[in-house]
């Protein structure tokens, strides 16, 4: 796989393009499978954990219902590519942090990502951008049922597909959106929606997923339960609740224009100065600054950026994606000063033009 | 997980009545449910049966809780799986069924998959399968009291019950 390929793009979920995309950034829908004959990954010796590889990397290379594959051994990459694949959300961070044989499958548009040997022996991704879970579901089922002909999943007629981990026995499936919600986070109404999903039993992460913290006013929203329901079911599940958050997100955004307009204006236009003129700026400032030029976009209030190129830059300030720009590895205070060089170098190009 | 409302055993089955637009649920061991559905006409009382004598023999043996047993596929035992959170291989589903059943009840409020199933699952499956789903949207109407999708979805059920005999689940609660 050519990783510095990717790093002309963004990728499908950063695309900022489809229905609601000014805050629903993108859908995902994830599958676990795994192979009767062999111990999950965390049981199995390095023998085992090959011959799996070795199998599911033959099945899932010769598969037509998405677009061409490119493999690559996790195993074998350097640290700095393995993080630029997690910070992708190609692969997850327990994926790029264990050892021992796995790999990870993505098509060029990186709209599917398949992993061997995380968690469970297989796990599938598709990502879309903006609020797209049916198309999700249509195209992950299409991607499950083709590689499902040439290999035995393990399954129970009780327990349905069986996981390693037992919350994720049944359909193995996590149906989640991930969401933009400056407006709420500013208010702190954010926790009446933590509340309302926790009774719903959907679980609410920060972008990186389980145990990250919530970066740049983003959240994912995603389904707990995976058994005792149909994937059909789950899909709605997730999608019912969105359309809620939505309104509130914008029903906040507009008080939050009705109430001050001048003082958000200019604490949204001081940081489209602070990100254009920075000379040392850290990870997480970035990421607040940019959350709140988003948030000036969408109202309206900064009229020449838009929306992919801001997506761009969350994506292309952080560590591992700076350091393969510039194909150095940087420490922390050259990385602030190269984040820094980079944002005013993207957003210089952006300006438009004098003539 | 809930208790069998009849006796302590855990709930393994769901069973919801529909009386002039009036769901009640229940919540039943596997024993208890079979007797349930053996002794109360379609239409009774269910109140009758649940306040009826608490049974006095006592509840079979719980399956020895031997937290050492170990699986002879992957080796894992049930106290390793508790520490570590992660099973060792597909097996052990079956082979740690009985300590697994609270887990995956108190997880995902449910232990029956209803989901997608693989290509070569039998005719026969396919149709139980269909079963479940079918019970699983009739207590989900109940729950959205939408009676009218509720009364349609238990007619499926009867005929579809008809059709294919008792299920998996009756026939494993009869004595």
């Amino acid at each position: 796989m050519d990783l510095d390929a990717f790093t002309q793009t963004t990728g499908e979920w950063l695309r900022g393009t489809g229905a609601d995309s000014d805050i629903v950034v993108s859908s995902r829908i994830r599958l676990a499978r795994n192979l009767m004959e062999f111990p999950f990954p965390s049981r199995a010796d390095l023998k085992a954990r090959a011959e799996v590889e070795t199998l599911l990397r033959d099945k899932i290379l010769g598969i037509s219902s998405c677009g061409r594959l490119n493999y690559e051994s996790v195993e074998t990459l350097p640290e700095l590519d393995r993080q630029f694949l997690v910070e992708r959300q190609l692969i997850s961070r327990e994926h790029s942090e264990k050892d021992g044989p796995r790999g990870v499958a993505v098509d060029p548009r990186e709209s599917v990502s398949l992993m061997i040997n995380e968690e469970d022996h297989l796990r599938m991704q598709v990502f879309r951008s903006g609020l797209a879970l049916e198309e999700c579901w249509a195209a992950i089922n299409r991607i499950d049922t083709e590689i499902e002909e040439s290999v035995s999943f393990a399954f129970s007629e009780e327990f349905g597909y069986l996981t390693s981990c037992p919350t994720n026995v049944g359909t193995g499936m996590r149906v989640s959106v991930l969401l933009h919600l400056p407006a709420l986070v500013l208010t702190k109404e954010i926790q009446k929606v933590f509340q309302a999903m926790h009774k719903m039993s959907l679980a609410v992460r920060g972008l990186y997923g389980e145990g990250s913290q919530a970066m740049g006013d983003f959240y994912q929203i995603s389904n707990q339960i995976t058994l005792g329901k149909s994937e059909e079911q789950l899909v709605q599940t997730v999608k019912s609740v969105v359309p809620g958050i939505l309104d509130y997100e914008r029903r906040v955004r507009d008080a939050l224009v009705k109430e001050d307009r001048n003082r958000l204006h200019d604490q949204i236009s001081r940081a489209v100065g602070i990100l254009r003129s920075a000379q040392t700026i850290n990870s997480e400032e970035t990421l607040q600054r940019l959350s709140l030029v988003r948030l000036g976009i969408n109202l309206g209030l900064i009229d020449n950026l838009s929306i992919p190129l801001v997506n761009e830059l969350f994506l292309y300030s952080q560590p591992a994606h700076l350091q393969k720009v510039r194909h150095e590895r940087l420490e922390t205070s050259d990385r602030n000063a190269a984040r820094a060089s980079y944002l005013r170098q993207r957003l210089a190009r952006s300006e438009p033009s004098a003539n | 997980m809930k208790k069998c409302r009849r006796c302590t055993k855990p709930a393994t089955m769901h069973i919801t009545e529909i009386r002039e637009g009036q769901a009640q649920s229940l919540h039943l061991c596997e024993q208890c449910a079979h007797e349930y559905l053996n002794s109360v006409d379609v239409g009774g009382s269910s109140e009758e049966f649940q306040s009826g004598t608490p049974k006095l023999e006592a509840p079979p043996e719980e399956p020895a809780g031997d937290d050492s047993r170990a699986c002879p596929s992957c080796g894992i035992s049930f106290k390793q799986f508790r520490s570590q959170g992660r099973l060792g291989c597909p097996h052990d589903y079956e082979f740690f069924r009985e300590e697994l059943l609270p887990l995956l009840e108190s997880v995902h409020s449910d232990t029956q998959h209803v989901g997608k199933c693989p290509p070569r699952t039998s005719p026969e499956s396919r149709q139980h399968y269909e079963l479940f789903r079918l019970r699983n949207d009739l207590r989900q109407a109940v729950d959205n009291e939408s009676y009218e999708e509720a009364a349609r979805l238990r007619d499926q059920i009867r005929e579809l019950e008809s059709r294919i005999g008792p299920t998996p689940s009756d026939s494993e609660a009869a004595p």
